[in-house]
């Protein structure tokens, strides 16, 4: 597989690698993917419940380098957006930035569910009402 | 010393020609180029020399006589006119065939082929070690049954399969055994006679000749066995292989089988050094690492380890100046992860972080170290960045886990 220089970039060197406590209820974490498809992700954002800024954003993924460097971008492009502006980052906008191929769109797609079931538990811990919270929206597959 | 990079150890796919065989070759293609069918000149007969000194070379590596042996383009070929030969040679006398699951595809999909034909295949299952149960067999066993096809060793796992046992239940029950010897010839020592093998495909490639040809053996007493062509034409190779030979090639597949006689018992003993060095070296630096298949029987040059919380791919990437293969979905084009592991009963969570490693006639010890610092230090580094590992040290039971699918289904 002939990755862009992009991908490699973020493979050799991912951004925001970690883990934020999962218990600060300005914390939100999301938890997608299966390890037997190959790709988990965790993406964690903390933001700010006042200006709804995300002020840090940590992730950790298991995947092939294209899903690692997707969530690596989602991290930092998340960071100082607001709740709103980071929802509206599509999967199409990664797969532009990083060329991916197209048998690799799937991790795209997982990091924008990342961001969104991040951004969703932020949402429950803050009682804001989710219409249809992304962690109970699939059944294990 | 550093070794020179990238390093080639994919030995189980392909293998560097050695310098003799290419040595060996050469003139074929040049003063000897003749037609070996043609028998009224000098130009001919030079040429047919040449592929009946191989055909000697290729007999006395596995113990058969030189008539025994059918040169083709390769072991897909040959594993195509084994199992299509006797299928349609002995229609007669019975439809159903028996392989079993972890065979090479040449043989699992010539074998689905001929179920649309209306032939009968048994699928043997495997053992958690990669080894078929001989019970099984006996079991599946019927009237009906004209061919037995199991591979000498598996190309992903390295297992070597009960042969000489296989050999001997179909020789009792009048059955006819192919075998796919394409890993385990020179590599380990192959006896058609002890064996009890009646058709062997066998290829150049892997042992150190050019690519683009092979052979198959066909036994041809007790029994002989008797194949309808799939290829027709001139009548070559006693009409079972028609199509003007690839001298040079064959003259290759010779060199390299007398160069594999004359070296398999020190290779063998390197080799099973180097893999022991690897295997120690890597599992003794690194946690939650499983061996895939049987230890004890498999080929010296062979290993296959899983690498648990990192996936097979993003692995291989880290760890790019070195040529290895994986069984994780994301570098097969199919994006299954590897039917031979999910055989084997590992979980596909654990088939995405496996790497095969296949050493060869040309790998240094440098190379091994080389090649164990890097995965030891590359996994090290994805684990650090995999959500699972972190999980499994909080000791979270990643297996009992509810998993969010990702929107779309792949």
């Amino acid at each position: 597989m002939a990755y862009s220089d992009k991908v490699v970039e973020h493979y050799k060197n991912p951004r925001n690698v970690g883990s934020l406590d999962k218990s600060d209820p300005n914390v939100g974490t999301g938890l997608v993917g299966a390890p037997e498809c190959g790709d988990v992700m965790k993406l964690q954002m903390k933001v700010n419940p006042d200006t709804r800024v995300i002020e840090d954003a940590k992730f950790k993924t298991f995947g092939c380098g294209s899903a690692i460097a997707s969530s690596s971008l989602a991290t930092e492009w998340v960071k100082g957006k607001t709740v709103e502006e980071a929802l509206a980052i599509k999967n199409t906008d990664i797969v532009r930035e990083l060329a991916l191929p197209p048998v690799k769109i799937h991790c795209s797609v997982l990091a924008e569910d990342a961001i969104k079931a991040a951004l969703g538990d932020w949402k429950k811990k803050q009682g804001e009402v989710e219409a249809k919270p992304a962690e109970t929206s699939a059944a294990a597959n | 010393m550093a070794p020179k990079l990238p390093i080639y150890m994919d030995n189980h796919a392909t293998t560097p020609v050695d310098p003799r065989v290419v040595e060996a070759m050469k003139p074929y293609f040049t003063e000897k180029f003749g037609n070996a069918a043609s028998r009224n000149h000098e130009f001919g007969w030079v040429a047919e020399e040449g592929v009946e000194n191989a055909r000697a070379q290729v007999a006395r590596l596995i113990n058969a006589t030189p008539k025994e042996i059918v040169f083709t383009s390769g072991a897909t070929e040959s594993t195509n006119l084994a199992i299509k030969g006797v299928a349609e040679m002995y229609r007669e006398k019975g439809n159903h065939i028996i392989t079993q699951v972890t065979e090479h595809k040449a043989t699992l999909d010539t074998c689905k082929r001929l179920e649309k034909y209306g032939y009968e295949v048994t699928y043997l299952p495997v053992e958690k070690d990669g080894r078929i149960n001989l019970d099984d067999l006996r079991r599946a066993i019927t009237p009906k049954t004209i061919l037995i096809s199991i591979m000498y060793a598996n190309n992903e796992i390295g297992v070597v399969q009960p042969i000489a046992e296989i050999g001997k239940i179909a020789k009792e029950k009048g059955i006819f055994f192919h075998v796919d010897g394409v890993q385990a010839i020179g590599k380990i020592p192959v006896d058609v006679q002890k064996d009890g093998i009646d058709l062997m495909s066998i290829s150049a490639h892997k042992i150190y000749g050019p690519k683009g040809v092979g052979a198959l053996y066909v036994r041809r007493k007790n029994p002989r066995v008797q194949l309808a062509a799939i290829i027709d034409g001139g009548g070559h190779e006693r009409g079972m292989r028609s199509g003007t030979l690839n001298v040079p090639g064959i003259v290759g597949l010779g060199k390299a089988c007398e160069l594999c006689q004359q070296e398999m018992a020190a290779e063998s003993e390197r080799l099973r050094g180097l893999r022991e060095r690897l295997r120690e070296s890597i599992m003794s630096r690194l946690d939650e690492t499983f061996i895939n298949g049987s230890m004890e029987h498999r080929l010296p040059h062979s290993l296959n380890i899983s690498f648990a919380y990192v996936e097979g791919e993003s692995l291989l990437m880290g760890i790019n100046d070195v040529a290895v293969s994986s069984g994780s979905a994301c570098t097969s084009a199919t994006l299954e992860p590897s039917y031979v592991l999910k055989a084997l009963g590992v979980g596909e969570d654990l088939a995405h972080t496996s790497i095969r490693f296949g050493l060869g006639r040309f790998n240094t010890q440098e190379e091994v170290d080389y090649v164990a610092d890097r995965v030891v230090e590359t996994v090290s580094r994805l684990r650090e960045l995999s959500p699972l590992y972190e999980m499994a040290k909080e000791g979270v039971d990643i297996s009992k886990m509810k998993w969010v699918a990702a929107s779309d289904t792949h």
